[in-house]
């Protein structure tokens, strides 16, 4: 009998990517709710904004981003290492493992336990089963690697590896505390002050480059080729863009802390890289769309590649405007205002779910002994949803966003301020109305996807059948 | 160079240089990199590049085109820029710049630019007195958007306050009404502290001095008056005077009319009684200035004007 790829922990990943993706994105739709209409909290605690923005923020990044990433890195390092899948025990402690994480989080989270680090609010119980997850993750990854057949390890392996490595770096770093109590679920910080506000958006800001960016530009590399057909553009250029990319994006974060009591060296350093950063940022989306030069025709009819394609240009567009607003005058008009969240957004629905949602069309058929979806005019008409839901979310941010930071900064002929705070929260009301809307487009486009997902899972020729490894060319 | 072995983060001066070279090295490393790859693999008009060689998967290649002309020109503009920026302003520790740039320079400057501007006519309502500013519309005007920005957050946008909070629209006032009481408060704040007296009363004492100083406002609810009325006089007459009238010169509030900083229930104040309270006015005089003071006090002293 001949050795088959290890399609197991993928399905079940991949199944959870779309499963979360829906909870994640409801809770973002609630939260956003709650700011156009703050009766929404209901006056109950664990339903506050407060308590659940961060699961909000939790469940999209590591619970459907997460589950994203470790779905697409399993199937990738095997199939371009034509090798089965390293320690699969491992492996499948991983998945349990990392549900296990989501559920403590989405139940400590409401509670009201929080470390009150952005995107690393779970408490340190929770981070030790996460740093277990994450050293499984990195033995069963590079494992492969390590067991694979072809001599050159394939580009969307080097981005992948770097995301795992970086991340436990990150994780360990930022998480580091003092634990004073089990059952309350409390710890200090290693980290005081200002130190402590850096080591944070070290963290937060690589977070964003190396989970957010890295990982789900090795997707990018592996399921833009495949569903283009096309090679890879330029190898010179992911090499280049790649080092590049790893070296500068760990000098960005104090630019999450200009004018503050941060060193005044600390922000222009932060600041100067972060513009760097720009060029190595797009050499991944070069590399992405001209790979689909050639083959242009394709995404007339293939809605996959429109999701990709539209992924990619998102990617563009927020690796532009980030570093533009690093540059300490523009973050002086744009720090504190909705143009963050706007910005954020563009990375997380534009660029991070719709590369997702491409590449899970294009994978979960092969998962389930299918070239296709049940219905690829949904997925069409899901491409739409998902693209004008980005569009009204950060249109509408933008605006807001810039309309804020203008009014707190306008003065009367006395030297008053124009505004008073209130007033610039009062005007805000209708672009809230709009970013729930869009959001629940976004959502609704979610729940298209969770049929098609079904129907093809459950089609009467649908098998769970693991794939045959086949030798490699060379 | 700059006293960076004053700051706290640094313990030895190894890490400054340490930050030096990392940050040039690798801005020159960026350079060397992008040089060393300028003209490889370029492929001539009307050619194709060629894939690399290697197979993945069945049919995944990589083509191996030069880096794209306007990216690597991007790239080396932003290296340059970064250098650029590096020696204009603070940014590898061992060197500030040389435009001797400092965030707390810029806020310096721009609040000189704003008193040169601004200053003169805020010293100006000092030769007037409160009584007269606030009678003056465009005093008023401007006092009233100062209370919008600094005021708001506690006193609510119309000064109406809240629980814990004074209003100050009313002619009640805890620590005095008059343009002096006033300017005091704003200038130099007030701690206010209602002392906790559950441990010494117990919680039918508790009940019968709130049910006494209810009484004072004609109310009538349950407990021993009498009782309530003795232990008032040994432990609450210090402060809030024989006649539950209160004093300006301790914030202690006047007990026989109907405002309640805490609320007027019964249960809010046993609660003041057994856990005591703390309101706390913060400091403006010395970030506001005596001008600024002045016209604040002016609008706020205007407000009980209207009631």
């Amino acid at each position: 009998m001949q050795e088959t790829y290890n399609y197991k922990v993928v399905r079940q990943f991949s199944i959870m990517t779309v499963v979360w993706g829906i909870v994640g994105m409801l809770v973002g739709v609630i939260i956003a709710s709650q700011l156009a209409w703050p009766a929404l909290n209901f006056d109950v605690p664990w339903l506050t904004f407060s308590r659940l923005r961060p699961l909000h923020t939790n469940a999209v990044i590591f619970a459907f981003g997460g589950s994203a990433l470790f779905a697409t890195s399993y199937y990738i390092v095997q199939r371009t290492c034509h090798a089965k899948l390293f320690a699969p025990a491992l492996a499948a402690f991983t998945f349990w493992g990392w549900q296990l994480v989501i559920v403590l989080a989405a139940v400590t989270l409401p509670l009201g336990y929080t470390t009150s680090k952005e995107y690393a609010e779970l408490e340190w119980p929770i981070d030790i089963l996460i740093t277990l997850v994450w050293v499984s993750y990195a033995i069963v990854f590079f494992g492969t690697i390590v067991k694979r057949k072809v001599k050159h390890i394939y580009v969307a392996n080097w981005f992948l590896g770097s995301f795992i490595l970086t991340v436990a770096v990150l994780h360990l770093g930022n998480s580091a505390a003092l634990p004073v109590s089990l059952m309350g679920m409390k710890s200090y910080s290693a980290y005081a002050g200002v130190q402590d506000a850096m080591v944070q958006w070290w963290y937060g800001h690589n977070a964003v480059g190396f989970f957010l960016t890295a990982g789900f530009l090795g997707m990018m590399y592996y399921f833009m080729p495949k569903a283009a057909g096309r090679p890879v553009y330029s190898y010179r250029l992911s090499v280049v863009h790649f080092w590049a990319l790893a070296f500068t994006y760990i000098w960005a974060g104090p630019h999450h802390l200009m004018y503050t009591a941060l060193p005044d060296w600390t922000q222009s350093l932060g600041m100067v890289m972060s513009l760097i950063l720009l060029a190595p940022s797009w050499g991944g989306m070069i590399n992405g769309i001209m790979t689909l030069s050639g083959a242009w025709d394709k995404l007339r009819t293939d809605p996959i590649l429109k999701f990709l394609v539209v992924a990619i240009s998102f990617y563009g567009m927020s690796t532009f405007e980030g570093p533009m607003m690093a540059i300490k005058t523009v973050n002086a008009l744009s720090h504190y205002t909705d143009w963050t969240i706007g910005h954020v957004h563009a990375g997380a629905l534009g660029w991070v779910a719709m590369i997702s949602i491409g590449s899970m069309y294009f994978l979960i058929p092969r998962l389930f002994g299918k070239t296709e979806m049940y219905s690829v005019r949904l997925i069409e008409t899901h491409f739409w949803m998902s693209t004008l839901g980005v569009v009204l979310y950060i249109a509408s941010m933008w605006i807001s966003g810039v309309m804020q930071g203008l009014m707190w900064r306008a003065t009367n002929s006395d030297g008053t301020l124009t505004y008073s705070f209130i007033e610039s929260v009062a005007a805000m009301h209708p672009f809230y109305v709009t970013r729930t809307i869009g959001g629940l487009i976004f959502l609704s486009g979610m729940f298209l996807m969770a049929y098609n997902v079904w129907k093809t899972a459950t089609a009467a020729d649908a098998r769970a059948v693991d794939a045959i490894i086949p030798e490699p060319a060379h | 160079m700059p006293e960076y072995d004053l700051m706290s983060d640094f313990t030895s001066p190894f890490w400054p240089w340490f930050i030096f070279i990392v940050t040039i090295g690798g801005i020159f490393w960026c350079f060397y990199l992008l040089m060393s790859q300028k003209n490889a693999g370029d492929v001539s008009e009307g050619e194709e590049a060629q894939p690399t060689g290697h197979k993945w998967d069945d049919d995944l290649e990589e083509l191996n085109n030069p880096l794209p002309r306007w990216w690597l020109q991007m790239f080396i503009a932003t290296n340059i820029f970064g250098l650029v920026y590096l020696v204009l302003y603070p940014g590898i520790v061992v060197f500030d710049g040389v435009l001797g740039w400092s965030q707390v320079g810029q806020y310096n400057t721009e609040m000189e630019v704003a008193e040169k501007k601004y200053g003169e006519q805020y010293v100006n309502y000092l030769k007037q007195d409160v009584a007269t500013l606030a009678k003056d519309k465009a005093a008023i005007t401007t006092g009233g958007r100062l209370f919008s920005t600094y005021c708001t957050q506690c006193h609510g946008s119309d000064a109406g306050g809240g629980p814990g909070f004074p209003n100050l629209r009313d002619s009640r006032w805890l620590w005095g009404g008059e343009p002096e009481h006033i300017k005091q408060t704003i200038a130099a704040g007030r701690m206010g502290a209602m002392p906790a007296w559950g441990a010494v009363l117990g919680e039918t004492g508790t009940k019968d001095v709130a049910a006494y100083v209810m009484s004072l406002s004609n109310r009538k609810t349950a407990g021993d008056l009498q009782a309530g009325e003795e232990k008032f006089k040994q432990l609450c007459v210090a402060c809030h005077a024989a006649e539950g009238t209160g004093n300006i010169a301790l914030g202690a509030p006047d007990l026989t009319d109907d405002t309640w900083l805490y609320g007027s229930s019964r249960r809010s104040i046993e609660k003041s009684i057994s856990e005591g309270r703390s309101g706390r006015m913060p400091t403006f005089g010395d970030f506001l200035g005596e001008g600024k003071t002045h016209l604040l006090t002016a609008y706020v002293y205007s407000l009980s004007l209207e009631d």
